[in-house]
């Protein structure tokens, strides 16, 4: 088999990546020893490929790991059992006091509200969390409970959300939720 | 002299069993685990985001959203595949979401339209020998390397950077841009040989001499 400079270079890149039966390896190898262009730009593809392999060739933006770092929720969500948030829900009740008898809808909704404003103080203000477009609560990112398809959800930070008037997810961010 | 191939080992290489253990100690709740997972990919996870939104800010943003729903979902993470692939992928999905809410990305999408047949001619003749790695350890080296690929059109670009930077295997490539393994090679192929072109005279020397092309005016 002999090959010409113009399927060489057609096959530059296959023949980098080990892509190629033996015998037009062979014969593109035969031609390469003879041909001083099809040398340089194989010897120069293969130093693309090298140099843009090395990781130093990306640089990363000031303080990349710390502002993931600060991003992260401070414990992964649960599987969001039933059972899970139905303690949670049990004792966020409690701790409000708003399981007492009588109480109007609204009232409780209010207290609930502001139960969870208050707590919430907890939850570190660069933490990423998703909203959805149309719901009132926040969530670790994955939480089962937001009831949305994913693409009308957004990342925001924890603090930008609590501005926008949601509340937390008592589901996924009970671990903060609790005194 | 020219054999480059390497057969990939049955053995799961200790890397993954590395990775296996900081995973089960992240699910476990301990975040330095997290750190010491991620941080060998956090170039590659910006460079991907780069690579599909070309906008640095945009990009930041994305790497850093990809790396917490990463750190959320890693329940989700099945061993069988490479963490880093993983990564990257998610990166890859978050990107295009932004890309698609961005509309001054309309124009400029990764169509799948069977990429022309003319052959890319090499213009460059210039014998470039092997420009050693620690080069790279100069600023300029970088910039000039990071200006050429900014300088490549998307489609290829992308390619270029989900193979040859975050070294994703050609099916790999394919999937993640939704293109077919055709196209990816033939812009695979293109990219590398338009990379050469604008180096090679760059580089030939081992020293950087003028950039080959004007801002913002590409040869080809
Ligand atoms: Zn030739
Ligand atoms: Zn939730």
């Amino acid at each position: 088999m002999v090959v010409n400079c113009a399927e060489v270079w057609q096959q530059i890149s296959n023949y980098l990546d080990g892509d190629l039966s033996a015998e037009l390896r062979q014969a593109i190898e035969n031609h390469v020893r003879g041909c001083k262009h099809c040398t340089a730009v194989l010897e120069g593809t293969r130093n693309v490929v090298r140099l843009y392999g090395d990781d130093r060739v990306i640089e990363l933006p000031a303080n990349f790991t710390q502002k993931w770092q600060q991003r992260l929720p401070l414990f992964i969500p649960s599987k969001g059992t039933a059972y899970g948030w139905l303690v949670a829900v049990a004792a966020l009740a409690i701790v409000s006091g708003t399981f007492a008898l009588g109480k109007a809808t609204t009232s409780t909704v209010q207290a609930l509200r502001s139960q969870h404003s208050e707590q919430a103080q907890k939850i570190p203000a660069a933490m990423m969390v998703e909203v959805a477009a149309d719901g009132k609560t926040f969530h670790v990112p994955g939480c089962k409970f937001i009831h949305q398809s994913s693409d009308k959800v957004r990342l925001i930070a924890a603090a930008d959300a609590m501005r926008a008037g949601y509340v937390p997810c008592v589901r996924c961010l009970r671990e903060y939720l609790r005194r | 002299m020219l054999s480059l191939s390497t057969a990939p080992s049955p053995i799961p290489p200790p890397q993954n069993q590395r990775e296996a253990a900081l995973i089960r100690r992240t699910l476990q709740g301990d975040r330095d685990a997290f750190t010491e997972l991620v941080k060998p990919y956090e170039r590659r996870v910006y460079a991907a985001a780069l690579a599909l939104l070309r906008n640095e800010a945009d990009a930041e943003d994305i790497a850093q959203e990809a790396i917490v729903k990463a750190f959320t979902h890693l329940h989700q993470f099945r061993a069988e595949a490479k963490f880093s692939t993983w990564l990257i992928q998610i990166t890859i999905n978050q990107a295009r979401m932004r890309q698609r809410k961005n509309h001054a990305n309309l124009y400029d999408s990764l169509d799948d339209t069977h990429d022309g047949e003319e052959d890319y001619v090499p213009r460059e003749f210039a014998d470039w020998r092997e420009t050693p790695p620690e080069t790279l350890e100069r600023k300029e080296i970088r910039a000039l390397l990071a200006q050429a690929l900014a300088s490549l059109g998307e489609k290829y670009r992308s390619v270029f950077v989900l193979r040859d930077i975050e070294q994703l295997s050609i099916e790999e490539t394919a999937k993640a841009l939704a293109i077919s393994v055709a196209n990816v090679k033939t812009r695979l192929l293109r990219a590398r040989l338009m990379l050469r072109d604008i180096l090679a005279p760059a580089l030939r020397d081992g020293w950087p001499g003028h950039v080959p092309f004007q801002k913002g005016e590409k040869p080809w």
